[in-house]
């Protein structure tokens, strides 16, 4: 393990738990812009978590041991997938742990967590949230198992930082098939990160939430928690399709420190765009009903085994 | 797939598209976005059959991409717009199967697609002979439309999908049919379009909708039954063989009429 990879590997953790508040704070202003309303400040959610912080907790009489430690474990899960994602480099010394379907597990664990402390309380809402929560995890998991394998058998390896150099460093080519799975991954995005087609991350009224009526029984620092793991997965999520999609600009094995830290200013950029880019998505698309997110993730999943089937037939 | 050439990748990128197309058109329930997705595909063909002519540098493929132009990107869905906007037929009724089990079904039809086409890849020699699978997954995906659809509308919609997949497969294994053959296929359905936009008129007449299970229930009503009585007494033999004569005599003709 030399000098390079822990710096690679230390820089990458702290960027995605420092900066994944300030992606969804750029997403919300990017929508706030869209919808002609007044943006809130860029800064939102941090203020918001610090404010958690800072609260004394409130826990339900009924709540067992699971529910205190949930925030954790999710956390966790998070800030783990963090250090698997080569947002910046590929040197990175702790994925020889996990390959890209342990990544998959891994948000699943972290789902399984937060669906079982949902419905510890015994609440309604959380209950319903959690049911929801699974049923969408259980049509977008295999979506994102087929674009990975896609992505793995175009360059014969399921580890992440494998698969993100060999398509950095081969030479510029269509692939049909890994335009289909990107499709199928922005699909997969928004179901999994509660956003628009499928929920609405804005609301707290609804009965229609899903995301949100799994954290309502949570105060204080268990939901400061909750909030930075849902800021993470999201940036999580678009730092997975950046490594299959635009792996361009990561450092990689041949390249030195220069361009490692040239790739930060790069995955800003990157971030900014798609921050503006599902906000738009957000902004055009109506909430589906949710007996509709079957169709909306059948899709996703058609298009991801498309993409596979075009990749055996067609060698692209 | 480093090395092969771009105009390859781009061949190799339309025939995704057409596939694509394909299961866009079985997931479309609305009949104006299913011409609308007949014409897209056109397009790409036109798209293939150009990059095709320009790297054979074979003469006859400029002459059958106009033709592509020319029909079906202009002609054939403009016949169909102005159908729609005649008959007011904008919506299929619900297909057979839900759209999530159809989309399944296709996927199945692809791998099936996919392994019959590779024998024959095999025996081609052209460069695009990867895409003969392709081609064979859109006609088998254009007859899944046709079967789970019940309006004689995009049922039409579905058979000239078809002739998209025949055309294509075509051109991927054999760089084109002859020229006499593509003007002849051409023609084929260009009239057939004219006169099924014929026969739309004479259903929904008869039947007062484009559903076309209609004509299942044909044997059912009353003039045949006037005929079964006619025919028995014209042999005298009240058995069960003359009703079914009658009744599968009478079915075949309406069903070509379709």
């Amino acid at each position: 393990m030399t000098t390079i990879e822990i710096l690679t590997q230390a820089l990458e953790l702290i960027t995605t738990l420092a900066a994944a508040p300030l992606f969804l704070g750029w997403v919300n202003q990017c929508r706030a812009w869209l919808q002609n309303r007044r943006a809130p400040s860029i800064w939102l959610p941090y203020r918001g978590i610090r404010k958690l912080f800072h609260k004394d907790a409130v826990i339900a009489e009924s709540a067992s041991p699971l529910f205190r430690v949930a925030p954790y474990i999710v956390f966790g899960a998070m800030a783990v997938a963090a250090g698997i994602i080569p947002s910046m480099g590929t040197r990175l010394p702790f994925t020889i742990a996990a390959d890209a379907i342990a990544l998959v597990g891994l948000l699943a664990t972290a789902r399984v967590f937060l669906s079982l402390a949902a419905m510890d309380i015994g609440t309604a809402f959380g209950t319903l949230g959690a049911r929801r929560e699974m049923m969408v995890g259980f049509l977008a998991e295999p979506a994102l198992l087929m674009v990975i394998f896609v992505a793995s058998m175009i360059s014969a390896t399921t580890a992440l930082p494998a698969i993100t150099e060999n398509l950095a460093t081969q030479e510029l080519a269509l692939y049909p098939s890994l335009a289909f799975t990107a499709v199928a991954f922005i699909l997969v995005l928004l179901a999994e990160n509660a956003r628009i087609p499928i929920d609405n991350p804005a609301t707290h009224l609804e009965l229609t939430m899903i995301h949100e009526a799994m954290v309502l029984e949570y105060s204080a620092r268990h939901l400061a928690l909750m909030e930075w793991a849902a800021a993470l997965k999201l940036f999580n999520y678009a730092c997975i399709g950046f490594a299959l999609f635009i792996p361009w600009g990561v450092s990689t094995r041949a390249s030195g420190p220069v361009v490692l830290l040239a790739s930060i200013p790069l995955l800003a950029a990157k971030l900014a765009v798609t921050g503006a880019g599902l906000a738009f998505i957000e902004t055009m698309s109506a909430k589906l009903r949710i007996f509709r997110a079957p169709e909306f993730l059948a899709v996703a999943f058609l298009l991801a085994v498309l993409g596979l089937l075009v990749h055996l037939l067609l060698g692209a | 797939m480093t090395g092969t050439p771009f105009d390859l990748q781009l061949l190799n990128f339309c025939a995704a598209l057409l596939l694509l197309l394909s299961f866009a058109m079985l997931a479309q329930r609305r009949i104006v976005t299913l011409v609308n997705l007949l014409a897209i595909q056109g397009t790409v063909l036109l798209v293939a059959t150009l990059l095709l002519a320009w790297r054979t540098g074979e003469h006859h493929l400029y002459l059958s991409a106009a033709l592509t132009l020319a029909l079906k990107v202009v002609l054939l869905p403009w016949i169909l717009h102005r159908l729609i906007r005649r008959l007011r037929v904008y919506w299929d009724t619900e297909p057979l199967l839900n759209i999530s089990g159809t989309m399944l079904i296709g996927l199945l039809v692809v791998v099936f697609a996919f392994g019959l086409a590779r024998p024959i890849s095999a025996l081609a020699s052209t460069a695009t002979r990867n895409a003969i699978g392709i081609a064979v997954a859109v006609i088998l995906l254009s007859f899944v439309t046709m079967i789970t659809r019940r309006k004689a509308m995009s049922q039409v919609v579905g058979f000239l999908s078809m002739e998209n997949g025949l055309f294509f497969g075509a051109m991927s294994a054999t760089y084109g049919m002859p020229m006499i053959v593509e003007f002849g296929v051409a023609l084929d359905v260009l009239v057939a379009v004219l006169v099924l936009g014929i026969f739309f008129f004479q259903i929904r007449e008869q039947f007062d909708s484009l559903d076309l299970h209609h004509l299942e229930a044909l044997k059912e009503s009353q003039p045949i039954n006037a005929q079964k009585g006619a025919t028995h007494a014209l042999h005298g033999d009240p058995g069960e063989g003359s009703p079914g004569s009658t009744v599968s005599g009478r079915t075949p003709a309406q069903k070509e009429s379709r």
